[in-house]
Parts: structure tokens; sequence; C-alpha cells
């Protein structure tokens, strides 16, 4: 064979290096090598169909033509079959970007998750990398704020706090020295999109942060990392380095006298470091211990300095926004919730891994269209959205549109978008006293209502299930007291939230109590 | 917990624009900033709460302080929203019941409630109660704290315990120890439910950093921090009495709680100007001392120092005392006799010796223990300033911009001022600190020095100049300031005398061994303040220059513009508690209260007047005359009232002689003491404890003090006064305080508006008080200096006298440590011994080395004047070629080797340097081995 080697690409992600992709890497060049074909393989993020990773995609006239799940054993056949000509197998998928599971998403937050080599600026380059920081330098840092404002994007990370507010709240403090701050600690089971967009695209990241800098005047970046994401670390790190290399990064970023530079933090393996205040807590060094608001971050943040906290999904979401404009974003999803949205599907569920798309898909599209229902192949039973401290949902209720305001009006919330599935042997007993135990778990300790509360309801749910009948109706009560008290009296989401799966279940599934 | 009187307030108060609000349907207005629980609690509308108290900033963890606020949503904690204009604050309804319902029954899930020992105290057991709460809904099983964490009971503070199956984790400890006292000894560790509170690395408090300040024994709201003496009345006080701490010169306002005529309690007094609610070891805790075995309660006399002891009464003391004074006038002479004032006592009590000296005696034979301390600073700041008294009130701290402590260890000698101090710096103020040693400041958690100039002991004035010489010759100088407040003939003398390069940075360098470098940026940094404030102690007095070294002071603050405004000044850090008082009260030889010259005609003939005697012009005996004309011969009998000269003078040889040669010696004290062993009268004296009163603290201010109990020996300090000069035939009659501070403020134009009954109203006043300033003066020389216009003075640096040679090649410095006081009468007879039970050496590793000399050694101090034994410390806090002592226990003798030199002009003892040799020996000397196997001692007393 003569002229360019053959393109391969294979999954650097750590979903899909849990499942093999280093070992299918790795056989995949030495057997090319052994074969003596020219083969480039390109280490990838991913595109978010866990159940097909390792995921082996080829460049071929037709397009990145996939094959999955591909088992290090299948690669002798594979070859021998004409993988590299695109050929037909049962692992075959097809042009990849045209299979059902990604051709009905909208990516824009995640475009590049999959496509490029995240260790290579040049590869961003080539896919629109940069356009956003820019486009922003080409505008005031009001100007910057008003797109962001007018895109309508949100705070990814849970709360849904409109970004443009808060970063304008931040670029009005007179503060000489100002942080932007990077929420990565992706505390929430079963959720991955962050992660997925530091192993796969973290120049995007990096870009969204240089552009919140810019626009609200701060100088410094960090990325507060969940210590569990050393792959991230080590991606992140790589692509600090080179963005610094070619004047993304530092005293002077693009020639524009301005100043950015980002350092990535260890973050200290507790769930609560994730919520805001915690983080900036860690993040100096002390005990992550929740901060009274107000003041509010964006106003006495990170060493008590007006600070930018955002999400990963949030601030890699910025780039595009920048790049097509507050309209071109703002046109995607439904009422008050723009854009698109980052869904990551888990527990037991076929198909389980990222849909990104525009908000208003409802609960039963995702679970059935993209996720064929359950792994077990028994029935759906009840969905969590929203990580450990999102409601549960009962099948009757699929119906809801996943946009903020529509699961706000059934007492659920979507926060970072995780949505786990059941089957119908799941207890919901349990799983309401797992949400008390969980809190109990990561509590911070500060607060009374979550402190004790949270205990406090374990103990109640395990007499609750073991008392006779004439004493759980006051058992019950006292429950939903507990949660009362834990919703309006505690200081975090934490012990405020935690009532949401415990009252969805016991709303949506009396008979398991 | 707080003081049982005091009602909290929940958050500390604030300064701003008033800002009025509705709470309840009641309109109150409050500053801007203001929490919406404190305004509340303004209103009269308490809101439970257990995690805020007015000393401390919101937290806003206990989760019980809810309200309603019109327009906002949920629940907001009142104690961390501030109040809006036209706010609409609703503390009660249903929904708030029942949360806070909730909130109270998780805590007493897991409290023991009822069989705590401060139950009648603990703010969750009083809240329960009120909200009739008495179980727990949620008390499913075995919840007690005590059951999942089960923790020893921590008793090793020897004053307060530490029990965590009591505590309520609501940080208000941890917040104490790091906002109020600045030490951050205390965390919580663990998460969630098995959050609790951990000293250092989790170690007994005694063993941790923990500096024993008790604040976090105040802010628990519940027994899980207690004191001991709490623990062992177990009730309510009976009763509270507002008072002044006797120690140092911070003057901390103290709340003494009582019962059965007993001190069960002291609580810092929070709407105490000067300690804002702080108080330290020695005040919260060692006042033991009081009620001691070895107080003194009956008099004593004897006909010679080898006799014992006899008990007689009072009348027999008092007239034989009477006599002996009456005898040795007529033998040799009106001025052959005098008496001492203390520090120690009361305002009153010293006006009266004073007078007594004056009036009775008819001489001006009167001095006061300060001289051993701070007669420079009155000296030096008089004749440049125009006022011998600090400029500013402790609060002023806090606008300071740029501190500078020179000679002095706040944490030690003044430690709720550093606390204070510690506060602003760590929000950011910068920090000089010039002294050989390096203090605790140079380096503690989340404070640091900018600049440590770290002087060779004696060199002040050289540094002083070098700094003055950057600030002139850098063109650093406020001009304007200068020529509208500042004599400018004054100002051109010395303007020509600092420029000159001999006392440039790099001139002095090889003198004072401060790099050059580092005293022009420290230069540079206070001249920039813009609000630069000094603080300075014993380490700029008690030297040969003590007295330039205050002008040098003064010189650099005016000609940088650092005088007569809040957050700028030139403090002096007192070291006993009415060193100040004493000193205005007309203690000193010449002067008059009001430091008003007896020559001066006016004011002698109003003392006259009032007191009814001819006064003499002339200046009496300074203290070291009067030893001097003992030993001459010529003077022959004193009234010492608490002062124990034979160990806090220096030169204790010399002294001794002195006193052996008198042949009346009246001393009125508490304890027995080194001076006492001279004496022929024994006065039993009354602690602050037994006596009403005022003493006057290091800014100037003046405090009440409140008898607490009954003197035990009977009488007061300034009954004893009064009975003496009676005797004497010059008649005294008050029956109580308050005419004396009447009669001191009818003579004294600074005190005119002083009387305990505005002292009871504003609780502290600042002189000068008088018709100009009603209210008193917290910051002076506002508009101008007391003096009219500022006057610079040429400060030349003269080496001391004191050299180190190849005999004596170290110099010995002096200073305190915080748990012991001055002389330790009566911090060592208190717990306090726990910590400091012997003064030890601090040796630099380097002279340690060469003279093969280990840590915990015995080491024999020469000086040219003596020698001492002392146990050695090995430590980088002092730099190679000085050593560093303290001198609270008799045995340590450190004052067999501080020499006689003193300052020019004052006298006052060169303590701070002392050329000395230091080798390793293998025990102490003999008389301190039986010292401290006789310790305490108490020497033998006939019974009658
Ligand atoms: C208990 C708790 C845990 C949280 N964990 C995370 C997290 O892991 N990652 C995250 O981005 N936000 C987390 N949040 C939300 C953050 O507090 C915060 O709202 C977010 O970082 C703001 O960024 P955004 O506006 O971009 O969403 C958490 C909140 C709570 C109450
Ligand atoms: S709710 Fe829980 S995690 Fe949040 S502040 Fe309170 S104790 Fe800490
Ligand atoms: S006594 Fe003082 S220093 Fe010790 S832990 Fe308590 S607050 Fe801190
Ligand atoms: S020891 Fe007292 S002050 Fe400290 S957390 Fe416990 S209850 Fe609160
Ligand atoms: S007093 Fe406000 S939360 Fe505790």
């Amino acid at each position: 064979m003569t002229g360019a080697p053959v393109r391969l690409f294979v999954p650097g992600d750590s979903g899909a290096v849990s499942v093999g992709a280093d070992t299918v890497a790795r056989d995949l060049a030495i057997e090319c090598r052994r074969r003596g074909i020219d083969a480039q393989i390109v280490r990838t993020g991913s595109r978010g169909m866990y159940w097909l990773e390792p995921l082996v995609e080829v460049q071929t006239p037709e397009g990145r033509v996939g094959y999955g799940p591909v088992k290090a054993g299948d690669i002798p056949r594979l070859l021998d079959a004409g993988m590299l000509e695109g050929a037909v197998d049962d692992l075959r998928l097809g042009d990849v970007d045209r299979h059902p599971w990604m051709r009905s998403q909208q990516r824009l937050t995640g475009a590049r998750l999959g496509l490029v080599d995240p260790q290579d600026i040049d590869d961003y380059l080539s896919h629109g990398g940069y356009l956003g920081l820019e486009a922003a330098l080409s505008l005031s840092p009001r100007e910057i704020v008003q797109r962001i404002t007018d895109s309508g994007l949100r705070g990814r990370g849970g709360a849904a706090f409109p970004t443009g507010i808060k970063w304008n709240t931040v670029l009005e403090q007179p503060a000489a020295q100002k942080y932007i701050a990077c929420n990565a600690d992706e505390g929430d089971s079963g959720t991955f999109a962050d992660r997925m967009l530091m192993e796969g695209d973290p120049f995007a990241l990096i870009e969204g942060m240089t552009i919140a800098g810019i626009a609200v005047g701060a100088t410094q970046g960090y990325i507060y990392l969940r210590i569990e994401y050393p792959h991230a670390a080590r991606t992140l790190e790589a692509a600090l380095e080179q963005a610094r290399e070619r004047g993304y990064l530092g005293d002077d970023v693009l020639g524009s006298g301005k100043t950015f530079d980002i350092e990535v933090r260890r973050g200290a393996g507790a769930y609560i470091c994730g919520e805001e205040t915690s983080m900036l807590e860690s993040l100096q060094g002390r005990r992550g211990e929740v901060r009274v608001r107000p003041p509010l971050p964006a106003i006495k943040g990170l060493f008590d300095r007006p600070t930018v906290v955002n999400n990963v999904v949030t601030l890699a979401t910025v780039p595009v926004i920048l790049a097509r404009g507050a309209e071109f974003y703002r046109d995607f999803g439904m009422g008050r919730s723009r854009g698109t949205v980052m869904l990551q599907l888990a527990g037991n569920v076929k198909h389980g891994g990222l849909v990104e798309c525009g908000f208003g898909l409802t609960v039963r599209e995702l679970v059935h269209r993209y996720g064929g229902g359950t792994a077990t192949g028994r029935p759906v039973r009840a969905v969590q959205i929203g990580g450990p401290l999102g409601a549960y949902l009962p099948a009757s209720r699929f119906d809801t549109p996943l946009e903020y305001e529509a699961l706000a009006a059934m007492d659920a919330l979507l926060g970072h978008g995780g949505v786990v599935v059941f089957d119908d042997s799941v207890d919901m007993a349990d799983m309401a006293r797992h949400a008390f135990a969980f809190c109990a778990l990561e509590s911070c300790g500060k607060c009374t209502p979550c402190r004790i509360g949270s205990t406090r309801g374990v103990q109640l749910l395990d007499r609750l299930v073991t008392s006779p009948d004439g004493a759980r109706a006051a058992d019950k009560a006292l429950i939903e007291e507990l949660c009362d008290t834990m919703a309006e009296g505690s200081l975090c989401g934490l012990g405020g939230m935690t009532p949401f799966p415990v009252r969805s279940a016991l709303r949506h599934f009396p008979e398991d109590f | 917990m707080h003081a049982h009187d005091h009602h909290d307030l929940g958050t500390p108060a604030v300064k701003g624009e008033p800002v009025t609000l509705e709470i309840d349907g009641v309109s109150i207005t409050v500053p801007a900033g203001t929490s919406v629980i404190r305004a509340a609690a303004l209103a009269h509308r308490d809101i439970p709460r257990l995690c805020a108290t007015d000393t401390l900033k919101s937290f806003g963890s206990c989760r019980l302080c809810l309200v309603h606020i019109e327009g906002r949503k949920g629940t907001p904690a009142s104690c961390t929203t501030e109040v809006v204009p036209g706010m609409k604050v609703h503390t009660q309804s249903e929904q708030l019941e029942r949360l806070r319902r909730n909130v109270l029954e998780l805590y007493v899930s897991e409290h023991p409630m009822g069989s705590c020992p401060a139950s009648a105290g603990c703010e969750l057991e009083s809240l329960a109660a009120q909200h009739g709460i008495r179980e727990s809904r949620y008390a499913v099983g075995t919840t007690a704290r005590a059951a999942h964490m089960p923790a020893a009971v921590d008793a090793s503070n020897p004053y307060f315990v530490a029990d965590d199956s009591l505590c309520i984790v609501c940080s208000r400890c941890v917040r104490a120890c790091e906002d109020q006292q600045g030490t951050f000894a205390l965390t919580i560790e663990g998460r969630g439910l098995e959050s609790r509170v951990a000293a250092s690395q989790r170690q007994p408090f005694f063993e941790s950093e923990c500096v024993s300040c008790g604040a976090c024994v105040e802010a628990c709201p519940t027994g899980a921090l207690l004191e001991k003496s709490v623990i062992a009345v177990d009730q309510l006080p009976e009763r509270s009495v507002r008072t002044t701490c006797a120690y140092c010169g911070v003057g901390c306002s103290l709340i003494a709680e009582v019962s059965a005529d007993a001190v069960t309690r002291m609580v810092p007094d929070r709407a105490g100007r000067a300690n804002q609610g702080h108080a330290c070891v020695k005040g919260r805790f060692a006042y033991g001392y009081a009620t001691h075995g070895d107080r003194v309660t009956r008099p004593l006399i004897r006909e010679r120092i080898t006799d014992e002891w006899r008990e007689v009464s009072w009348d027999e003391a008092i007239s034989h005392a009477a006599a002996e004074f009456k005898r040795i006038q007529a033998k040799y002479g009106r001025d052959s006799i005098g008496g001492i004032t203390s520090s120690r006592c009361t305002n009153e009590e010293t006006f009266l010796v004073q007078k007594l000296v004056r009036a009775a005696f008819g001489n001006n034979n009167v001095d006061t223990c300060a001289r051993v301390c701070h007669s420079p600073t009155g000296y030096g700041l008089k004749h440049t300033l125009g006022e011998s008294a600090g400029t500013q009130e402790f609060v002023s701290v806090q606008q300071a911009d740029v501190i500078m402590v020179i000679g002095a260890s706040p944490t030690e000698a003044h430690p709720v001022f550093a606390s204070q101090m510690k506060r602003r710096l760590r929000a950011g103020a910068k920090l000089i600190v010039v002294d050989p040693r390096a203090i605790a400041l140079v380096k503690s958690p989340h404070v640091a020095a900018d600049y440590h100039l770290r002087l060779l002991p004696g060199t002040n004035v050289a540094v002083i100049n070098a700094l003055a010489h950057v600030v002139v010759t850098e063109g650093l100088t406020r001009d304007d300031y200068i020529a509208d407040r500042c004599e400018r003939e004054s100002y051109e003398k010395w303007r020509a005398f600092i420029s000159d390069p001999k006392n440039s940075p790099e001139a002095v360098e090889t003198v004072t061994g401060v790099p050059a470098a580092l005293v022009r940026g420290a230069a540079r940094l206070y001249a920039r303040g813009p609000n630069s404030a000094i603080y300075y102690g014993l380490g700029v007095t008690e030297h040969s220059q003590g007295t330039t070294m205050v002008m040098g002071i003064a010189n650099l603050a005016m000609a940088t513009g650092n005088l007569g405004r809040e957050g700028v000044g030139v403090s002096p850090l007192r070291g006993q508690n009415n060193v100040q008082g004493s000193c205005d009260m007309g203690s000193f030889p010449h002067e008059f209260s009001g430091y008003r010259h007896v020559s001066d005609d006016a004011t002698r003939g109003l003392f006259e007047s009032m007191w009814k005697v001819q006064l003499g012009s002339e200046p009496g005996l300074r203290i070291p005359n009067m030893f001097e004309a003992a030993l001459d011969g010529s003077f022959k009998g004193l009234y010492i009232q608490g002062e124990d000269f034979a160990q806090s003078d220096p030169n204790t040889a010399h002294v001794t002689a002195a006193l052996s040669a008198m042949e009346c010696i009246v001393i009125q004290d508490i304890f027995h003491n080194e001076t006492a062993k001279f004496a022929h009268v024994f006065l039993p004296g009354s602690s602050f404890l037994e006596k009403d009163g005022t003493f006057t603290n290091a800014e100037r201010r003046i405090s009440r003090v409140r008898k607490v109990i009954e003197p035990l020996a009977g009488f007061a300090d300034w009954q004893v006064t009064m009975r003496l000069s009676n005797a004497l035939g010059y008649a005294m009659d008050y029956s109580h305080p308050s005419q004396i501070m009447d009669e001191i403020a009818a003579l004294t134009p600074t005190f005119t508006g002083v009387s305990y009954e505005k002292l009871d109203r504003l609780g502290s006043i600042q002189w000068p008080c008088n018709d100009a300033a009603p209210q008193g003066t917290p910051t002076m020389h506002v508009d101008q200096f007391v003096r009219g216009k500022g006057k610079f003075h040429v400060t030349a640096y003269v080496p001391t006298r004191e050299r180190t040679s190849a005999k004596y090649p170290l110099l010995l410095t002096t200073g305190r440590v915080l748990t012991q006081y001055n002389v330790g009468a009566q911090t060592r007879r208190t717990a306090n011994l726990a910590w400091h039970s012997e003064d030890r050496l601090e040796l630099h590793p380097h002279d340690a080395e060469a003279r093969g000399i280990e840590h915990g050694d015995w080491v024999g101090v020469t000086s040219r004047a003596g020698d001492t034994v002392l146990r050695v410390e090995i430590t980088d806090r002092v730099a190679p070629g000085v050593v560093y002592t303290t001198f609270h226990f008799p045995e340590s003798g450190a004052n067999l080797i501080t020499t006689e030199n003193s300052d020019w002009a004052t006298n006052c003892p060169e303590y701070k340097v002392t050329a000395v040799q230091v080798v390793k020996v293998a025990q102490p000397r003999a008389w301190q081995r039986r010292r401290q196997e006789a310790a305490p001692a108490e020497p033998a007393v006939s019974p009658n």
C-alpha cells in the first residue's frame, strides 16, 4: 500500500478504557505492524455510546465507519474482513455520525467528543476550536457577558443559575484580583459529562474559561478536579501546556495584552466539595465546609475575591456561543431552558451513555428510544433524575419533558443531567433510606438539619419497615416533617435536596412503605 | 457560656448608616450591615439561636434563627441576613415554630438533657424548655452522642474541662479561638455526625497550641467547654460584679460571678471598650491568688529585721508605724522618710499615698515603681507631644494599615490587645517588628511580620534614627503636616541632624546588626501608611537611652504625620495594670497629679488650699536617690505600698544594702515578698477583688474596680493609708473612694469631668475628661498637639556602657511570658504554674554548641554585677550572641545580674541589656536550691 496511512480512532476515554480500549488500541497497532499496514491510531474521547465501547472507527472516503464493541480477540478477524476499508462485519456500525443514537442528537457542547485528538491543539483548531475566543477578543467584556446572557445559558452543575447574570455580578466588582473556578468535582453518581469533556475535548473547557476570564476581568483560573479523575488530569495538563506554548494562555493571550492562566487542583474526595462554597474552601486549602451565603462567591469567592464558579459543561459551552452567536444557541431548547442539555443515561438500561440535545426531550424518549429499556429486560419502574439528590419519577410520569421548569413543577430537578434507570425489582423504601444514608455519609456537618437529620432519617426508615402498621403513620409523618426541616432549614443543597428522593419515593411509591 | 446577666444580641455591633426596618410590626433603626437577628434582639424580639453570639461573626449553622422576610423566598437565617431599608421581618409563625421545634428535637436527640453540669446555663436546655421540649421524637434507639463517639472527658487544662458528649458542634469555640483570640488551636474534625472539636492534632487541650484564654469556654453554649470552678459550685451565681482586671495594662473589664461570697467565674465584659469581651489566661482564670492561703491577713510588726514577726491589732500596727516615722523625722529631719506608690493599686489609693507623703510627711519623697518600666514614656512623650501618655484607643488599631511593634511582645504581655492586633493583621495590615528576639508575632497562624528588624540589644536609638533618616532623605516626610503642627525650628534642627549620613542604615548596620535594606524597606512601609501606628513596650524604655528612644519614636511619627487620628499614634504598652494611673496620680517626686511640676506656684497653691497644708516646691527623692541616701544614712524610713524592690529592681545587692540601712520600712502588701524581709511593719493589703476604686490602662482609660468580696484583712488599702495619715496627725476623712476621685477631679484639669456616677454611666472614660471633652478623649492631639506645636528632639545614639567583652561576650535581654505576671507573686500562686514553672535562659544553637551546652542543662550566667544559674532552652528565637530570660521567679535571681545602668533622664533601669557569659554548671546555686525547696516562702510568725 502507498500514500497516507490509514487512520484509526480508538477512544482513550476512561469509560472506554475500563472495558478494554487500551488493549484494543495496542493490539490493533501490533497487528497492523505485523501485517505491514501503515496505520495511524488516534486516541480520541468517547462518542458516548458506552454500550458499544471499545468503539473503533476507521477513516474511509464515506466517513468514519465504526465497529464495536471490539474485543482484542476480534482484531485479526476484523482486519481479515477488511475493516480498514470499512467492510461489513457483525460489529460494523456504519458511519458513526449517522448512527441512530448520534444522528438524532444535537451536539453543540460535545460536538468534538470522540472526533478529535484531545492532546492535539491543531486538531482542535481544525474543528472550530478557539473561534469563540477570537470572537470574544473582538468584543468588550460587557458585550461578551451580554452574549452569554442572551444565549439563555444556565449553569449545568445543578443549580441552573443564569450564567450571564453570574458573570455580570463578577464583572461589576471593582476588585483588582478575580478568579474563574471551574467545578469539575462531578460527584453525582451516574454522571460523566464533565469527565468526557475533559478527557475528550479539554481545549473546549480551557477556551471557555479563558473567555470567562477575559469577560469578567479574572487573570487566574482553577479547575477543581475530582480526585478519581487521574486521566482527565493528565489530559488537561497536556492541553494546558500546549495552550500556553501557543499563546492561548499566559501573559498575553493571543496578543491581546490580557493575562489568563489555569491551574488544575485535585479535589478532596468528598461529595460536598462539589458544592461551590465548600469547593472554594477546599481550593483555599481548608476543610471543605459550606460557607454561608451571602456573600455570593461572585462577590467574595476564592480568597474572598470575586469569583465565577461554573461547571465544566457550562464553561465548555461558552466557546460555541461566542463562535456561533447567542441566537444560534438560544434556538435550541424550550421554554426557559435554552440550548442543549447533556443527559447521561445510566443504571439498569440497555444503551447507556451521553445524549446531548435541545431541552425538552421526554423521559420516555430518553429511556426507551435512546436507552432501549432496561438491561435486565424487565419493565422500567422508576428513574432518578439529577443525581443522588434528584427525585424519582414513576413510569406514569415519563411524558415529562426534560427541562428545568417542567421538572420543577413535578418537585423534581434536572441537576447535572444524570438519569438512572431502575426496573421493577427496586425497593423504593430502600432507595429513600439510601438517600438519607448518602446525605449522612457526605454531610459536611455544618448545619443541624443535615448533620443530625440525615442519620435520624436512616434510623426512622429502618424502624418504619419493621414497625407495626399502627405506628407507621406517625413515623411517616415524622419523616415528612424531617424532610420539611431539611428542605427549608439546611444551609446547602446536600441537606436541602435530600428530601427530593425521599419525598418522591414516598409520594409515587407509597406501596413500598 | 457568656455572663449570666448578658443579653446576647446574636452578632457583633457594626458601624453604618441608619437603616429602618420593621420586625413583627415594630419599627427599629439600626446601622447598615446589622444582621436581622441583632436588629430583632434590639427590638426585644429575640430569635432562637445556638450558633450565634454577639462576639463572633455569624456562621449560620444551627438553623434555629430562620425567619420570614416579606418578598423573599423560603426561610432565611436571620443571623446571616443583613437588614435592608423597609424590610419587613416576621419572627413567629406556625411554620417557623415547627421548624425550630424540629431542629431542637434533632439536637435533643443526641444531647444528654439535664445531666450536664452547666444545665442551668445551657443555651440548648433553656431553648428546649422555652419550646416545651423535653424529649425528642427523633431519639430512635440510642442516639446519644456519647454512644457513637465515645471520648474521654479532657480535663488536662487546669481551668476548664472539654466534654465532647455535651458538644452540639456549633463551632463557636473554633470561631472564638480564630476570630477573637487568633490562636487557631481548634478545628472541627470529621464530617457529618462524626464532626467534633479537636485541639491541635487531636491533642489534650493542655498539650495543644491552646493558650488558655478561655474565649472558647465563654463562647460555648453548652457544658461541653466549662470552667472547673463552675462545675464545682453547680449553681447559677448569686450575683455579678463588674470590675477591672488587675494584671496587665490592657485593663480588661471583667464580670465576677459570685456565689457564697466566693468568685465562681470571671467573664470578660462584652461591653468593655478595652477588651471587647475578651480576656487572657491571667485575668479570666488566675484570680485564685486572692484567696490563697499565703495571704497575710493580720498586721505584723518587729523591732529588727532579724526578729520574728509579731501579729498585732490594726491599731497597734498603725500607731507603731506612725510613731516610728515621727521618731525618724524628729531625729533625721523631715526629708528622711518617703513613700512608694504602687502600679498595682487603684488611682485613689495611689493618690492617697502621695498625698500622705506630701501633706503628712511634709516632703516630696514619693516615687513609683513605674520608674522601673515606663518613666521614659512619660518624659519622652511629654517633651515632644505634650502629654505623658499613649495617644490612641486600642480599637484604633483596627484602622491601622501598618503596625510597628518595638521592644514588646504583645502576645505574652498584653495578650488581649495582641488578639485585636492580630485580627487587624489578618485583615491585611502590614507588620514591622523591631526586636532582638523573634517574638511570636513574627510568625504565628495567619500572621507574619513583613519586616523583622532583629537589632542587637541596646541599639534601639540607632535603628529609630536610621528609619527616620530614610524617611527624611527619601522625601517621605509629610511636610504640610509638619509645617502645620510642629515647631519649625526644632524640626529644622532635627532634620539636619537626622539627614547626616552617619545615621543612615548603611552606616549603623554594623552597630545594630540589621541589614540596611531591611531598614530602608521598613521605613518606606511605615512612611507610606497611610495609617501607621507604633506600639512599644519595655524593650524601648528599659535602656540607658530609654527616653531618647521614646523621643525618637515621637519624631518619626510626627515627621510622617502619624499622630492625631484613629489608626495611627504612639502607644506604650504599659506593663502593669495601673502604671498609667499611678503616674497620672502624682506619684513622682517632682509632679502633682496631671503631671504638673511641684515648683509651679499656681498648682501648688491649689493643692495647698484644698489640703490645708504648706507643700514643698522642690522635687523629692527618686527611688535610686532614696537608696543612695539610705546608704549615706540620711534616709531612714519608707512606706511601700504593693511593690517588691528586692526582686524587681535591678542589681539586687545594691537594693538590699540600702533597705537594710533603714530604720523603719512599712510594707503594705497581700503576700510576704523579698522586700518584706527588710520591713519592720507589715500592713496586710487588699486584692483588687476587695475594694472600690479605679484603674487607668495603657489607653488612658479609667475603669471602675468594684468590691466583689470583703477585704480579707478587714480594710482596703485606701483605708489603711487614711488611718496612717490620721495617726500621723494629718486628717483624712473619706467614707468611699468616690470622694477621693472627686478630690482628684477638683485638683486635676485632665480629670475635671470624671466622677463615679459618670463612670457607671459610660462604662469607662479616657482622660482628658473635662469641659472640653465631657465624654473623655479616645484619640489625643487631634487638632493640635497638647503642648501646642509638636517638638522634635535631636536623638543622638550613645552606646550603652554595657558592652560585650571577651569576658562577657553575650548580651542578655529580659521579658515576660503569657501565663506569669511580673515578679509572679500572684500567678505563681495559681494553676498558671502548670505552664511556666521556672524561668529559662534562651540561647542560640551556635552559642550553645560553642559552649558544649545542651537543651535543659543548668548554666551559670555571670555579669559584671553578679551571677545566677538558670536552666537553658536552645532556640533560634534569639539571634547568635543574644540570650534572653524572663524574671517571674525569685529563685531565678535574674536581677542579681542586671546592672546599675539607667536611663539618663528618668533613672529607669537598663533591664534590657546586660553583657554576660554563660557556662555549663552542675546545679543551681545553694541559695537558689534553698529557695526552691522552701517555696512558697512563708516566714516565721510568732503568735503574738
Ligand atoms: C451537595 C452539592 C454538590 C454539588 N456538586 C457539584 C459538582 O460535583 N459539580 C458541579 O459542577 N456542581 C456541583 N454542585 C453545584 C454547585 O454548587 C454550583 O451550583 C455549580 O458549581 C455552579 O456552576 P454552574 O452555574 O455552572 O452550574 C453541587 C451542589 C451541591 C449542593
Ligand atoms: S446541608 Fe449538610 S452538607 Fe450542606 S451545609 Fe448543611 S451539613 Fe453541610
Ligand atoms: S482557651 Fe483560647 S487559645 Fe485555648 S482553645 Fe480556647 S480559644 Fe483557643
Ligand atoms: S465545644 Fe461548645 S462551642 Fe465548641 S462546638 Fe461544641 S458546643 Fe459548640
Ligand atoms: S443563629 Fe442563625 S443559623 Fe444559628
